[in-house]
This record gives structure tokens, sequence and C-alpha cells, in this order.
């Protein structure tokens, strides 16, 4: 009785046989289905996901919010939707029309892609497949296409910037990326997403915390999200890649960046915090898409707490922070996980779980010892006299030429 | 003919006809876009032919990464994107003919392959094909000395790369 989706799946599934259908044409229906349920599940959530959005950086910027339409303003996103659609649709003088309105598409249907994967119940998942991972990463990739593809066809240059810089984040974060993604996957010894949750006893945020930290960090860049919004950034390239983008079109895009950030929190959670893991869930399983939620929903106030609380990064400190940073400190990271792994095979899940944990403090601790030395030998290179402001007079007319 | 046969035939049509336009379309941003759908048919052809690993590896490398970089080599070089000038040259029909022998060559040699005919087996179930494919990478029996020589080509590409753009004090 604790799975409802599946009892509704087998239920449609007789009939269609009873009614005499072929038994793979009733499976192909049930999965055009599932996806159809799933996708337009994740929508509606994503109107809901406006409201919060909207209400908690009202709160972080000190400001009520919306509170016009209904208790709590909770009408707002329909009457935003309702502007959104009457809005007049631009497309820009000289742009390239069907790249143009394919891109917004490819923003939202990426992310929508990625939830194939995410169990959300032990019996509840779109598609085991066993190299989820991998499949994250190359539809990250793919997402990142719809955003070069709309800054090309603007016929902008504010919106080529945002694709341009769109492109350097991404190829840089990617790295440090995929090498925190091997740390669960090298723990679980599976690439697929329901075998790492079977995997996680106790949680991979207790065996990885440093893992989860990196791929929050990088996610969080990917998605081009302040601290890392450079690609978008108001105050340089108006709005960067989305700069021409009217009415639904934006709003796509809207949606696509909200229900990402989301997604970003369901893969923390399934990879990180155990997914569907909580009590009971063995017995009912439908339990496990409220935890899954639950936990996806903390990640995502976290995801808002670092957005509206860090200022915009330069691209060069962006840039350095993955290649001088993330990146030697994943690759350090996976190097110790994999050797003590290996050391401690046969070990209880206590004493594995507590020297992962130690090696982890050890490494931050370390990592922590090395940015100060750093940062010393940074302040004093920037307290040095430059040799602009040392020359003398007479150096000064020296080097104009005159006497 | 089975609902596999179809989906194979229609992957098959989209992928030549997008790396046709590859080579025909006047937009060099276009050109990088239709390969990037012609290489979209290729992993779908992965799929089905039951690889996923190779299906992902196909879209992380070939879209996320190459595809990515040739289309921002292209918009860096604003003036050659919309190219006015004629899309072949006098030796387009050597060009024809020796594609078509090729094509021609490749099929027949193909045909005369004694598992050309055969219909496909089925995997064993129950056996991770990643991790098979893991362990005979490391395998000294399999591939480890490709997979070792690649490894030090690419390490050498890298500190390569390094070198090229050190800046000189």
């Amino acid at each position: 009785m604790g799975d409802p989706i599946n009892l509704i799946g087998d239920w449609l599934r007789n009939l269609m046989t009873g009614w005499g259908l072929p038994e793979n044409l009733a499976t192909f229906i049930l999965t055009v289905m599932g996806v159809v349920v799933m996708a337009s599940f994740l929508l509606i959530l994503d109107i809901a996901l406006v409201w919060l959005e909207r209400k908690v950086v009202a709160r972080f910027q000190d400001r009520i919010g919306p509170n016009r339409l209904g208790p709590f303003g909770i009408i707002q996103p329909f009457a935003d939707i309702i502007k959104l659609l009457i809005k007049e649709d631009i497309t820009p003088q000289g742009a390239d029309r069907i790249i143009y309105n394919i891109a917004p598409l490819f923003a939202l249907a990426t992310v929508l892609m990625m939830w194939a994967v995410i169990p959300f119940a032990p019996t509840i998942l779109g598609a085991d497949v066993n190299v989820a991972v991998l499949y994250i990463v190359a539809t990250g990739a793919v997402g990142t296409l719809g955003v070069i593809m709309a800054g090309w066809a603007s016929n902008n240059k504010y919106a080529l910037l945002g694709a341009f810089r769109t492109v350097a984040q991404m190829v840089s974060y990617e790295v440090p990326m995929v090498i925190a993604l091997l740390i669960p996957v090298l723990l679980a010894r599976s690439m697929g997403l329901q075998a790492i949750v079977d995997a996680q006893q106790p949680w991979f945020i207790l065996v990885a915390p440093l893992a989860a930290a990196i791929f929050l960090v990088t996610s969080i860049a990917e998605l081009g999200r302040a601290p890392f919004d450079i690609n978008e950034a108001e105050s340089e390239i108006v709005a960067g890649f989305h700069i021409e983008y009217t009415g639904m079109k934006f709003g796509l895009f809207y949606a696509g960046e909200l229900l990402h950030a989301l997604t970003v929190s369901a893969l923390v959670a399934t990879l990180f915090l155990g997914g569907w893991r909580g009590p009971f869930v063995d017995q009912v399983p439908i339990l496990g898409v409220f935890y899954l939620f639950v936990k996806a929903f903390l990640i995502y106030y976290v995801i808002m707490w670092i957005r509206y609380s860090f200022p915009r990064l330069r691209i060069d400190q962006m840039l350095g922070f993955s290649w001088k940073f993330l990146t030697p400190l994943a690759l350090v990271l996976l190097i110790l996980t994999a050797i003590l792994d290996k050391a401690m095979e046969g070990a209880t899940p206590l004493v594995y779980t507590l020297v992962m944990l130690g090696m982890n403090i050890l490494l931050v601790w370390a990592t922590v010892q090395v940015l100060r030395t750093y940062a010393r030998v940074e302040r004093r290179r920037v307290a040095e006299r430059r040799p602009v402001a040392t020359a003398t007079e007479a150096d000064f007319k020296e080097l104009i030429g005159q006497e | 003919m089975s609902v596999y046969q179809i989906v194979f035939l229609i992957t098959a049509v989209v992928t030549l006809g997008a790396a046709v336009m590859v080579v025909s379309a006047r937009s060099l941003v276009h050109s990088a876009l239709w390969l990037i759908l012609a290489l979209f048919g290729v992993a779908v052809t992965f799929a089905l032919l039951s690889a996923p690993f190779f299906t992902v590896v196909q879209v992380v490398i070939y879209i996320g990464a190459i595809s990515i970089l040739m289309i921002f080599a292209i918009m860096l070089t604003r003036r050659v994107m919309q190219d006015t000038g004629p899309g072949v040259n006098q030796g387009w029909w050597m060009a024809l003919l020796l594609s078509f022998l090729l094509f021609g060559g490749l099929a027949w040699m193909l045909s005369t392959w004694e598992g050309f005919g055969t219909a496909l087996p089925a995997l064993p179930e129950g056996v991770d094909q990643v991790k098979a494919l893991g362990v005979a990478l490391v395998s000294p029996n399999a591939y480890v000395l490709p997979f070792e020589v690649a490894s030090v080509l690419l390490l050498a590409a890298l500190i390569g790369s390094i070198v090229v753009a050190w800046e000189k004090k």
C-alpha cells in the first residue's frame, strides 16, 4: 500500500493488456505517461519555486516580498505567468530566428532530462542506468549549449559576451565537478544513482564532506548563480545571454534556472545526503519522495543563502578559484580517498567513516594553512610600493623625455 | 520491421542529414550546431547497441567539450561567421567520387564479414558492462598498454600547453 505510483502503473498495465494491447506497447505508453507526469509535476513545482525564491530573497534583503495576492502572496507566481504570457514576443532584428527560438527550450528541457535518473524512492525512479553520474555531467554540458545558442543568436554584443563567459566558466568548473563526483562513485563502487543511494550507510556527507562541498560549489558555478553569475552580470553586461528575450521565452530561462537549482539540490541530496533514505522508508516506499524533497529543499535553501550573501566574483578570480584551488584540492582528495579506501578493506563501517572523516578534516586544515601562507605572501606583495609610485620626479622627467 | 529497426533508420537518416548540413551550411555556427546533431545521432546509435557508457561519453566529450570549444572559437572570429563566397570549388566532383568510393569500399568490405548479417547477440544478464570495461582497461592481458600510452600522451599535451602558455619573465 506504500507505493501508489507503481500500484497505479500496474493497474493501468493490466487494464491495457486486458483491452488486448500487446505487452511492449503497454510498456511504451506507460513510459510516455510516466515522462509526462514527472515533467508536469516538476513544472508545477517550478511555479512554487518562483514564489519561494521571491519570498526568501526578500527576507534576505530585509523586505517582505510578494504579499498582496492571496495569503503570503501565494498567488503571485500565477500573476507573473499571466504577465509573461501576454507580453509582446520580440525577435530582434538580425537574430538567427530558429536558434534564437530553440535556445530557451534547450535550457529548460535539459534540466528536466536530469530528473530521469534521480531515484525518488526504493521503487520509484525513471531509469536505473549504470552510468547515471556521467549522464548528469553530459546533460549539464548540453544545457550550457542552450545558453551559448541564446547568446550567439540574439545578435547582441552583451549577449555574446555572456555566452563567452559561460563557456569559460563551464569548461573550468566541470573539471573539479567531475573529480568530486568520482568520490561517491568510488565509495559506492557504481555509477548508478540507485546503487549510490543503496550504499549510503552512513550518508556520504560523513565520509566525504569535502567532496560534497566541492560538488555544491562547482554546481552553483554551472548554474550560473551568484556569486558565479558573471554570465548575466546585470551591472556589467546588463543581463548577458537573455538580454533580448521577452515574455515567456525569458520565462523559460527563468524557470529553467530555478528548476536547475532544485535539480542540483536533489543531486547533492542523492549523492551525499542519502537520497530517499529515512525512517520507515523500507515499509512505505512513498515516504522516500518526501525525504528526498525535504533534503533537496534544505540544499536549495543553502544555495539561495549563498546566492544572496556573496557579491559577484570577477572572472579572473572565478577561473583562478577553479584552476588553482578547487581542481588541485579535488585531485588530492580523490587520491587520498582512493588510497584510504584500499587500505581499509574489511574495516567496520564505523572505523571506515571515522578515518575518512578525519582525513577530510586534516585536508581542510592543511588547505587552510596553505591559504594563510598564500594570503600572507599576497598581502606583502600588495603592500609593497609599486614601481610607478616609487619613481622620483627626476625619473619621471627622464621617462617622458623633458628636462 | 521491428520498432528497433525503425528507430535505427530514423537515427541514421538524421545523423547523415545533419552531417551533410555540416559541410553545406553557410554559417559556421550553423555548421557547428549541425555537427552537434550528427554527434547526437552517433550517441543514439551507441544507445541502440546497448552501450550506455559510450553513449554518455560521446555526449560528454564530443558535445560537452569539443563542440563547445569549436563554437567558442568560431564565435571569437566574428568576420568569418557569414561567408558569402561559393560553397564549392571546381574539385567538388572529385571529392564526391572519392567519398562514394570510400563508402562503397567500406560497405563491400563489411558485407564480406561474417558478422554483417547476424542479429545482435543479447548481452548476458547481470554483467556490469562498465566494470568489465574498467577492468579491461587496466588488465595486463587486455588494454593496459594502449591505455597507459594514451595517458602519457595526454599528460605530454597538458604539459606542452602549459609550456606554450607560460609567461616568460
